[in-house]
């Protein structure tokens, strides 16, 4: 099992939502968070002064997902998440020790 | 020429209620946007409060009111509001020039619609001062100032011509303009925060009694029917509307309190004109005409961002008409096709088409002039970061 975390612009969010859940990825835990990259934001210029705005909004995703899944969910959050300018955001995939659900005891990654 | 004490207080808490319509504009376009232009939102308003008021106290409340040239325009008798003092007929003179000017306040706030999230505030500024003084103005003369509506017998009570169509059509053609919001069409733009909207939408309701009821000039019966007519038609309006949306799916808040305002901008011009039972029809006609005027304007792709035009524009040309339907003599003077005559109901339709050519072609006009001199719209990433921080420097914090 691995942990997808695509941290994306929130304007592509409904998108990459659909195309997901299209290809039968359901579970996701979704967070409204600010963030810069190595552009440091956008600098908007007011009046000959630059303005910088470093912190942009962006939606982060985490998705627990089978092995095998990781490159399809991969490729769904690039294909659909991406304008093509800066600030379309990043990809991390961590692996994942272990899974329980709160419901039932049981601890096991097949319990997804 | 001897003032009312009773109709002086009446007009007086009246203006205050209409003053309040505009931040309760701001509102109600405020949470209809996206989050990271909400302070610009009702800053708009704001800023439309304070160019008008200027703006009537230099030249614009002589402009509209003052003595008429050729029927289609004001002179400038009363500018920087010289001869406009504490005394007149029933109210101070100074008294109506300021209950006049709260509402070309709001005409120019409900213009604001056509250009959320994207409008240069400068620009803005700008195009304010003078879509109020060429065409806002004009119109005002025309059908309250003595100009050539007014000549001509067509009514208007309390700005359903001045206000709702002038504004609602202007909205179009300056959204036709400015162009359509990146990404619209593409991807969600919700509103984010649907009680602030039905907030701002509460303060219309509330305000319009005194739009209305104050149009009477009056604490008398007529002001009371205003009253009474405007309430019906808002509760009409906001049940068709609801009701309209709940068969294609979910009743929702938004769309009860859109219809609240379909049926008070319908109610407008007619207040003085017609009885409770017509408030009824022109609510309901209103609620449901600007609800398939609102799915028109999405259907074709028109980015009027937060529907001036389908709401009050619509809303206002159907009031327009329907005083020449319903009006009954005993109420305002006027009759309708029901009660017998036709003749009024042409010199609406004639006074509506007029008022909606020339706040389109004008409006246009005036919006491409300000856009070549100085650009309507922010800057693509400005845009996107939102107004409030790129137009104000502002956040709300999270």
């Amino acid at each position: 099992m691995k942990l997808v975390i695509a941290v994306i612009r929130p304007e592509k969010f409904e998108q990459v939502k659909k195309a997901l859940e299209a290809e039968g990825i359901i579970g996701m835990t979704v967070t409204e968070v600010k963030g810069r990259g190595e552009q440091k934001g956008i600098a908007l210029q007011f009046r000959g002064k630059a303005m910088p705005v470093d912190l942009i909004p962006k939606v982060k995703i985490e998705m627990a997902v089978k092995d095998a899944d990781v490159e399809k969910v991969i490729g769904i959050v690039r294909a659909n998440g991406r304008t093509g300018k800066p600030g379309d955001g990043r990809i991390f995939v961590s692996p994942i020790e272990s899974i329980c659900r709160v419901r039932t005891d049981l601890e096991d990654p097949a319990e997804l | 020429m001897v003032l009312d004490n009773g109709d002086t207080a009446f007009i007086l808490i009246c203006t205050a209620l209409v003053m309040l319509m505009t931040p309760g504009v701001g509102l109600f376009y405020g949470g209809l946007v996206r989050r990271k232009n909400l302070i610009s939102m009702v800053a708009l308003s704001f800023v439309a409060l304070s160019i008008v008021t200027l703006q009537w106290v230099f030249f614009g409340y002589s402009l509209a009111f003052g003595p008429d040239i050729s029927g289609i325009i004001g002179s400038f008798t009363f500018i920087g509001l010289e001869g406009v003092g504490t005394t007149g007929d029933g109210i101070p003179d100074l008294l109506f020039m300021v209950f006049q000017m709260a509402f070309a306040a709001i005409a120019l706030a409900i213009v604001t619609s056509a250009v959320a999230e994207r409008v240069k505030l400068s620009s803005f500024i700008v195009f304010g001062l003078l879509w109020t003084t060429l065409i806002y103005d004009p119109i005002a003369h025309w059908v309250w100032g003595g100009g050539w509506a007014a000549q001509m017998g067509i009514v208007d009570f309390a700005g359903g011509i001045v206000i709702h169509i002038s504004a609602g059509f202007s909205a179009l053609a300056l959204a036709l303009v400015i162009g359509k919001r990146v990404g619209f069409g593409q991807y969600s733009m919700d509103p984010h925060n649907i009680p602030m909207t039905l907030l701002g939408g509460a303060l219309l309701w509330f305000g319009w009694f005194g739009f209305n009821a104050g149009s009477a000039l009056a604490a008398d019966g007529l002001a009371a029917n205003a009253f009474v007519v405007t309430n019906i038609s808002a509760a009409s309006g906001a049940l068709a509307w609801m009701g309209a949306s709940w068969v294609r799916g979910k009743p929702s808040s938004l769309g009860m309190i859109s219809g609240a305002i379909a049926g008070l901008g319908a109610i407008t011009p007619a207040a003085g004109f017609v009885g409770p039972l017509a408030a009824v029809v022109i609510g309901t006609v209103s609620g449901l005409l600007c609800y398939y005027a609102l799915l028109f304007r999405i259907r074709k792709g028109l980015d009027e961002s937060l529907d001036a035009w389908a709401i009050h524009g619509v809303g206002g040309f159907w009031g327009t008409l329907s005083i020449g339907i319903f009006a009954i003599a005993s109420i305002g003077g006027v009759s309708g096709l029901i009660a017998g005559a036709g003749e009024q109901f042409l010199l609406q339709a004639f006074g509506a088409v007029a008022v909606t050519v020339f706040s389109f072609a004008g409006t246009y006009v005036i919006a491409r002039c300000v856009d070549a001199l100085m650009g309507l719209r922010v800057s693509e990433d400005e845009e996107y970061v939102g107004l409030d921080i790129s137009q104000h420097g502002e956040s709300i914090q999270v």
